[in-house]
């Protein structure tokens, strides 16, 4: 197998979630994108990791998992103080820097 | 590409299959990766994600990483999602109308996902044009494993390759032991904001 | 190809079955029962009374701790996989590095639980 064709599915996965992040208002829906995002850089970490025939590659790609793990749960927390004050998770309404 | 259509129709049957599987699951992981971003119901969106998620665990699997890929089916599809889940019955009241769920951005958003794409797509092509994987991609470790548990003697000890796992954790204990400590660390602050967010009520 | 991607084969095959054979049965059952439908057979089942209120009702957000702890515990296994496949090897430096690691994630826990977030509502 080419290394390429999966460096080239991480891009496509990852373009897709740039573009979901733009698009999204929806709190919950921009944190989904977040997610593909950090799924195209762990297939880019485990191909690496495969092509230079390390395991490092997997143990990076374990760490951004945890590192995802607490992000979705301190994101989600976020926007659901937002919802709590704002009665609405519309990202697009969040534009005040003062509470 | 060229150099791909060559890889599929040359070779024997085993690696043509392979290809085709290749293929076919890395476009419904492509596809449902679009339905998640354009998707109008939040609910649709959370399991087209668990597609997505699936179709990288699979690419896991063929670059030979399987404790990668365990880890993926366990902390994101059983996981995460849950959580999301939870977060969109959270809140799901406030944006009731799921016509809702775009802004008008769509044009700049599509202009910029092609354009980064554009510049990824030709920077790899450019760069890695027809590198080839290994053959096994597998990092695998001798390991020692005893014949009979009950001796207790190095003579019945034989050496057989370990799994993908071992290595990995050999890796962590060795050289990322700081990062392994932090992880934890992370993880205590994420559980305590979220109380701490929980409890103002 | 190697040996490891063709062992792999047998899972996909077996997946393929599974999905094949569900497939057939519930399109044959689909095929062969009368299909009927009335209003009152659509309506959503709510223990034999009438549904009341939205299909979709606010829960509440203490679950919401509940759901992270699952998350975070469930990280935690994934590191203790690794681990634990090479216990021997690591002796004593790898069993206080974990019991580090999991002190820390117990004081979490310790901490939810001072704070009353553990009381089913």
């Amino acid at each position: 197998m080419l290394l390429n064709q999966f460096l080239l599915l991480a891009a496509v996965l990852f373009c897709l979630g740039v573009y979901g992040v733009i698009t999204r208002k929806n709190g919950v829906m921009v944190l989904m994108s977040i997610e593909m995002i950090l799924n195209a850089v762990n297939i880019n970490l485990v191909a690496f990791g495969a092509f230079n025939g390390t395991p490092i590659g997997s143990v990076f790609a374990l760490f951004v998992i945890a590192v995802a793990a607490a992000e979705v749960g301190i994101g989600l927390a976020i926007v659901l103080l937002i919802y709590r004050n704002k009665k609405s998770i519309d990202f697009s309404e969040v534009d005040i820097l003062k509470g | 590409m060229i150099s791909l259509i060559a890889q599929i129709t040359t070779g024997d049957d085993l690696l043509v299959a392979q290809n085709i599987f290749w293929w076919f699951f890395a476009l419904v992981t492509v596809l449902a990766g679009i339905k998640v971003v354009t998707t109008d119901n939040i609910v649709h969106a959370a399991l087209y994600l668990v597609i997505v998620l699936a179709g990288v665990a699979v690419q896991f699997v063929f670059l030979g990483s399987e404790f990668a890929a365990v880890t993926q089916v366990l902390v994101y599809i059983g996981a995460i999602v849950v959580l999301l889940l939870f977060g969109i019955m959270l809140t799901r009241g406030s944006l009731g109308d799921d016509q809702l769920v775009d802004t008008e951005r769509r044009g700049m958003g599509a202009l910029v996902a092609l354009l980064l794409f554009g510049l990824m797509a030709f920077s790899l092509v450019d760069g890695f044009e027809d590198v080839v994987l290994p053959e096994d991609t597998r990092n695998l470790i001798e390991v020692e494993v005893p014949i009979d548990t009950d001796i207790d003697d190095d003579e019945f000890i034989r050496t057989q390759r370990g799994s993908d796992t071992a290595a990995i954790g050999d890796t962590i204990f060795e050289s990322y032991i700081v990062p392994f400590e932090a992880v934890s660390v992370l993880l205590l602050a994420a559980l305590i904001g979220a109380v701490v967010i929980a409890r103002k009520e | 190809m190697s040996d490891f991607l063709r062992s792999y084969l047998t899972v996909a095959i077996f997946g393929g079955v599974a999905v094949a054979l569900v497939g057939v049965l519930l399109g044959l059952g689909s095929f062969l029962r009368p299909s009927r439908p009335t209003a009152t057979k659509t309506m959503a089942y709510e223990s034999g009374v009438d549904p009341v209120g939205d299909m979709w009702s606010q829960s509440n957000i203490r679950y919401y701790v509940f759901a992270l702890m699952f998350v975070l515990f469930d990280v935690e296994a994934v590191f203790i996989f690794p681990w634990a496949m090479r216990l021997e090897t690591y002796g004593y430096f790898g069993l206080v590095e974990m019991a580090i690691f999991i002190f820390i994630l117990v004081l979490g826990l310790a901490y939810a639980w001072r704070k009353g977030m553990l009381k089913w509502v």
